[in-house]
């Protein structure tokens, strides 16, 4: 295969806010439809030209064959921009890039643990829709996931009406304090691991959050029965090229836009400890 | 002479002085020392050097290292004391932390000068009487020591130390007849267009590794506006000649009135760009318009880029003569 | 094997010249070697190495990639590719030309960057062996012949001109096309040639530098050594290393407003600089320690790691001679391989 990083231009056919700072922007390609095909856990670089560009993971399905999206927190150069503009802007994308969850592989036929912190979920929902568009070939689901307060939980909608609807899919909501109009679980990510009742036996989890929610997960999964060849994360490093090649998202000796962003915990133990 | 500034230093560890010694260190070749921080007498009576071919100026490393725990030390060129000076009154460094021992000098060499004499394979290079013999797996060979003095120390503008709290050797006078400015006259002299083309042609060259300013201790700024995202004009390769002049005219301008003609930026610069030819044009300027003034010979001077006086040049009074 | 006598050199660079172009090493304004564009009256540099390297030719410091117009909320991409003209380069050493094989793995592998290729494909390389190396040469420590470059064509200098000798099918359509210049020889001259420089190499002073303590699958052991606190110490954070070797490859891509469009370019970047690895959300390499630390494990450990062992340095000393504070790969292989701090 031959790269030129010449992108697709997209427009951007839909903007949905999800939480005070985090947008979910539906692209479609400009004769409709999806502008490449991708597997779930698998980015794309977004950019605005003159502006900047940024790798952001596929939020939608590889079953949803009409558009893809993107859910972007406000936090740099390009996001800043995504969040002023309107619906019917274009915008390029190029890609997909990296290796996926392996759904087809390992998690298949498998128990589902999807454990999740803010904006974490959005490239655990790629893997979450895949999985209730393949309902038959996964086992149980249990869904843990937090936010700061209920208004910056993403997909509130989605969670509440589709996945709490589907066949043997348990999911755990919970925010870091008590808030009005809240009564569901309070608390933090890590400790709700260890009281939802996980059964590790012939399951795998997939983790995305935050650094510090990473960092206490971890043990606690340890903790309940998993041992890390059954978790994976998906690791954000700066990346310019996604091809492995301009140089700057490497942990040791493996690139992140290339040999991840999915990686097994057992996998991250070999590498040094720079991310 | 190292052998006294390695004694000093050992002593000043050895009394609680400093905590940490400022100096170079021995390379591979006789001519490759690098600047490092001895914490021990170990590590001092292990690497540390002090030969002519030790050109760099310590100075903008205690922008760093004196905001460390207890005092440093370090060894000071004559010219290198401008730099500190320079530092102190733009508040850069804290000079409570900073023992100075300031070394006298005769001028640095350039081992770029020996390999241009077409000496390759150097082993070792011994220094007396004024000659250096050079060892070179093709033979060894003599040659004055003023042949290899580096193009800086050719045009030296002062042997005086401007600030220290000891010396090792004698302290020297300004340079009076130091005809640092003759090459800018030369310049000078050219019609716009030759100055432009002189000035393009070394420009080109230019491959934006950023040790000119990375080097230079009046470049400290925490955040390079060419770093900065935000500024507009953050680059790291000029995409047309227009940027590519950009980056070292603007540059120049930042540092006029800072700069102290320490010389770094162009003994740096893997082009060999003589880029210390900008800034002194603009000392050369400064001292016509407003009266001589030496960046660092006096940290209580104000800067006459930073004085408002109603007796000075207007802006349309231009600076062609 | 041919041999050109010294008189013909040029009527060789002419003949060549004529058909495509052509690039050598010539001294510049200050002295110093630089490939330029040979043409009549441009004379062939006698330095040791080019300052800077040859992997401009393929690596370019600054490349368009693209271009695009922006209308209202309309974006348009335009394809600035060209087809590259086929070109020669004359005199590149053994250590550059091993550069170009360290260079294609990683361009040329999967997937493959076509920007590199496109030159690559067009471009006939003739190595110069060494005569006189210098004594911040270490290319034998990775393997690597001075006496025998690899390329398109080998050229040696005899005592009465050039022999040369086609490696490839590129080199010898080349040769076939200026034969009339050349004359049969044996391999007698090179052969005492290559002795010549290869008993001087060996006294050399790093003639006895050796990978030990670094290489594939030390990543751990590398990574945590203490050693890379004091090494790093003085480190100015600049590019010259980066920009001045020949097998440093990382590279930045950026967009310019020119007024009528958006160029995207790519161009040279360093992993020495503040800014390489920085993101909104953090940075995973905060002081130059982790900054320097990364350019030579990669170098040294995580490229063996993924490429058969294969080093990403050649030798060619060049970081020896340009860093503003004399700290270079030379001196980390040392300091790793003794264990001890130097």
């Amino acid at each position: 295969m031959e790269e030129t990083l010449i992108p697709y231009a997209g427009i951007v056919t839909k903007i949905t806010g999800q939480t005070p700072d985090v947008k979910t922007f539906r692209v479609e390609a400009p004769e409709g439809g999806k502008l490449f095909e991708h597997k779930p856990g698998q980015c794309a670089m977004l950019s605005v030209p003159g502006v900047s560009e940024a790798m952001i993971s596929i939020t939608s399905s590889p079953t949803n064959k009409e558009y893809m999206e993107f859910s972007v927190k406000k936090c740099g150069c390009l996001s800043g921009w995504l969040h002023g503009m309107d619906e019917g802007q274009m915008i390029t994308v190029r890609g997909p890039y990296g290796r996926p969850f392996p759904v087809d592989d390992e998690l298949a036929g498998k128990n589902l643990v999807f454990v999740a912190g803010g904006i974490g979920l959005a490239p655990l929902r790629s893997v979450i829709n895949y999985v209730r568009d393949n309902r038959d070939k996964y086992g149980r689901v249990d869904i843990i996931y937090g936010s700061r307060s209920k208004d910056d939980l993403v997909y509130y909608d989605e969670i509440v009406s589709e996945w709490m609807n589907t066949p043997d899919f348990h999911v755990h909501l919970t925010i870091d304090r008590e808030q009005e109009g809240w009564d569901g679980h309070v608390g933090f990510v890590p400790n709700y691991i260890e009281e939802v009742g996980l059964n590790p036996i012939n399951t795998c989890a997939l983790m995305c959050g935050p650094p510090i929610m990473i960092k206490f997960s971890l043990p606690n999964l340890l903790k309940v029965g998993f041992d890390k060849t059954q978790i994976y994360t998906t690791m954000e490093l700066r990346m310019k090229c996604g091809i492995g090649k301009c140089g700057r998202c490497n942990i040791g000796n493996k690139y992140v836009c290339k040999d991840g962003p999915v990686f097994r915990f057992d996998q991250l133990d070999e590498l040094p400890g720079e991310y | 002479m190292q052998e006294m500034m390695e004694k000093r230093a050992l002593e000043l560890l050895a009394d609680g002085t400093v905590n940490r010694v400022l100096g170079w260190s021995v390379g591979e070749f006789p001519y490759d020392m690098t600047p490092a921080v001895f914490r021990s007498a170990e590590d001092l009576k292990d690497r540390f050097v002090y030969n002519d071919f030790c050109g760099a100026n310590l100075s903008k490393y205690l922008i760093k290292e004196s905001k460390g725990e207890g005092k440093i030390l370090v060894f000071l060129k004559p010219c290198d004391t401008y730099s500190f000076n320079q530092l102190i009154a733009e508040h850069r460094i804290k000079r409570e932390n900073v023992y100075v021992i300031g070394i006298e000098c005769y001028g640095k060499a350039d081992v770029e000068k020996l390999k241009a004499m077409g000496l390759s394979g150097i082993t070792g290079i011994q220094m007396k009487n004024g000659e250096y013999v050079v060892e070179t797996v093709y033979g060894n060979k003599t040659v004055k020591a003023s042949d290899a003095t580096a193009e800086r120390c050719l045009s030296c503008k002062s042997k005086k130390h401007v600030v220290f709290d000891e010396l090792i050797g004698e302290d020297g006078d300004v340079v009076e007849d130091c005809n640092r400015f003759d090459m800018v006259e030369k310049l000078e002299a050219m019609t716009p267009d030759e100055r432009f083309a002189f000035w393009r042609g070394e420009l080109s060259r230019c491959i934006r590794c950023n040790a000119c300013r990375n080097v230079c201790p009046a470049c400290s700024c925490e955040q390079c506006v060419f770093d900065n995202p935000n500024s507009g004009v953050a680059q790291k390769a000029a995409v047309n000649s227009f940027e590519e002049n950009m980056f070292h005219i603007i540059r120049a301008f930042h540092v006029a009135g800072r700069c102290t003609d320490c010389g770094e930026c162009s003994r740096v610069c893997p082009q060999h760009i003589p880029l210390h030819l900008l800034n002194r044009k603009f000392i050369k300027d400064m001292n016509e318009f407003y009266g001589e003034y030496q960046a660092g010979a006096d940290p209580d001077a104000r800067p006459p880029l930073g004085t408002y006086t109603k007796g000075d040049r207007e802006p349309n009074e231009g600076g062609n003569k | 094997m041919k041999k050109l006598s010294l008189a013909k050199l040029y009527d060789f660079f002419a003949a060549i010249a004529a058909k495509e172009a052509l690039y050598l090493p010539v001294n510049n304004e200050v002295g110093k070697a630089e490939y330029k564009r040979w043409s009549e009256g441009v004379e062939l540099s006698h330095q040791l190495n080019t300052l800077r390297s040859a992997k401009d030719f393929f690596f370019p410091q600054t490349e368009n990639l693209m271009e695009f117009k922006m209308e209202g909320k309309k974006i348009d991409i335009i394809d600035t590719r060209e087809a590259c003209d086929d070109f020669v380069i004359f005199g590149v050493r053994a250590c550059d030309a091993a550069s170009f094989d360290i260079l294609d793995r990683v361009y040329l592998v999967d997937p493959v960057d076509s920007y590199y290729k496109n030159r690559r494909e067009h471009g006939t390389v003739i190595t110069h062996a060494c005569g006189k190396p210098a004594e911040t040469c270490f290319c034998g420590t990775f393997g690597i012949d001075a006496a025998d470059p690899k390329g398109d064509i080998t050229v040696w200098d005899v005592e009465d001109g050039y022999v040369f000798r086609a490696n490839t099918e590129k080199g010898e359509k080349l040769m076939a096309a200026t034969a009339d210049l050349f004359e049969d020889t044996d391999d007698k001259a090179v052969k005492a040639e290559q002795d010549k420089v290869r008993e001087i190499l060996a006294k050399m002073p790093l003639a006895d530098l050796t990978t030990e303590g670094v290489g594939a699958g030390l990543t751990k052991e590398v990574f945590d050594r203490p050693e890379w606190a004091s090494l790093s110490e003085s480190c100015l954070g600049c590019g010259t290393c980066t920009f001045v070797c020949p097998t440093c490859q990382c590279y930045d891509i950026r967009d310019f407003d020119t007024g009528h469009g958006i160029q995207r370019f790519r161009c040279w970047d360093s992993c020495m600089y503040s800014d390489f690895t920085k993101m909104s959300a953090g940075q995973p390499r905060p002081t130059q320690l982790e900054r320097f630390r990364q350019r030579f494990m990669h170098k040294l450990v995580y490229f063996p790691d993924n490429n058969d062992g294969v080093f990403g340095c050649v030798g060619c000393g060049r970081c020896l001679s340009r860093c503003p504070i004399s700290m270079n790969i030379v001196k980390v292989m040392k300091t790793l391989a003794k264990g001890g701090n130097k």
